[in-house]
């Protein structure tokens, strides 16, 4: 019980420094310490990040940070992307899949390395114009 | 808004969903550098709109799940209740720290997260 809700602390502290759901510690987490199936841990960790990205959207929204249209466009899009995605899991062989998926990763994160070396340290440079345009 | 910049959100939009859906990496993780490297977002709105991002997928996705009878509610409130003191925490730290630094956390978590996807 103690431990449920450390890993939900943790889980939620990265969620809100790094901006995703959190799912990464909730999952493991649920199946560890309260004793859940993989996939029941998957779904109970989706009910789990609602309210946390809920109130982090809405703090970050204060900070003047949420793009409201542009996460619309993106939430909505995604959902229907994960239906594709469940199917295509299903049909598809895991192994290569995942090891093509964590090269792309990897070259991503090289990207955002470049890019965060680059710039300055403070971080207020804007690359993209119209970035703030969309509220 | 340019077309240009339509097209590019909904292709981080289906690719999130699409790699959600198939490896069960969050959404976060393919939205927020995409969002930083694609659209010129400055990290700490790249996060903030992501996590509003988030809200939409995982609450579809959860009705679904629950519609499978798969999700434990208590269990995700003895989870999720502590969770939304962590996310209070890390917003509020995240305000202090540099663009740069936040780039360079979110780095090291794809790494993290991409050697797990090869170990599975």
């Amino acid at each position: 019980m103690i431990g449920l809700v450390l890993v939900g602390v943790a889980a939620g502290a990265l969620s809100g420094l790094l901006g995703v759901g959190g799912g990464v510690l909730f999952v493991p987490g649920l199946v560890v310490l309260a004793g859940l199936a993989q996939h029941q841990a998957e779904a109970t960790s989706l009910l789990a990040i609602v309210p946390v990205a809920l109130v982090g959207a809405y703090r970050q929204d204060r900070y003047g940070n949420v793009h409201r249209r542009d996460a619309l466009l993106v939430g909505v899009l995604s959902a229907a992307g994960a239906v594709a995605g469940v199917a295509l899991a299903n049909a598809l062989s895991g192994r290569q899949l995942r090891v093509a998926f964590a090269a792309l990763m990897l070259a991503v994160a090289v990207q955002l390395l470049r890019k965060a070396l680059r710039q300055p340290g403070d971080g207020t440079r804007r690359a993209d114009g119209d970035a703030g345009a969309s509220d | 808004m340019t077309i240009d910049r339509y097209l590019k959100l909904a292709l981080i939009g289906t690719a999130a969903g699409l790699f959600s859906g198939l490896f069960g990496v969050g959404g976060g993780t393919v939205i927020v550098p995409l969002l930083v490297l694609w659209l010129g977002y400055r990290e700490h709105e790249a996060t903030g709109t992501s996590l509003a991002a988030i809200v939409v997928i995982a609450a579809v996705a959860a009705a679904s799940q629950g519609a499978y009878g798969n999700v434990r509610v208590a269990q995700s409130m003895l989870i999720g209740v502590p969770a939304i003191g962590g996310v209070l925490l890390g917003t509020a730290l995240q305000q202090r720290l540099p663009a740069r630094t936040i780039s360079l956390l979110f780095a090291a978590a794809l790494v993290g997260t991409a050697v797990d996807l090869v170990l599975r």
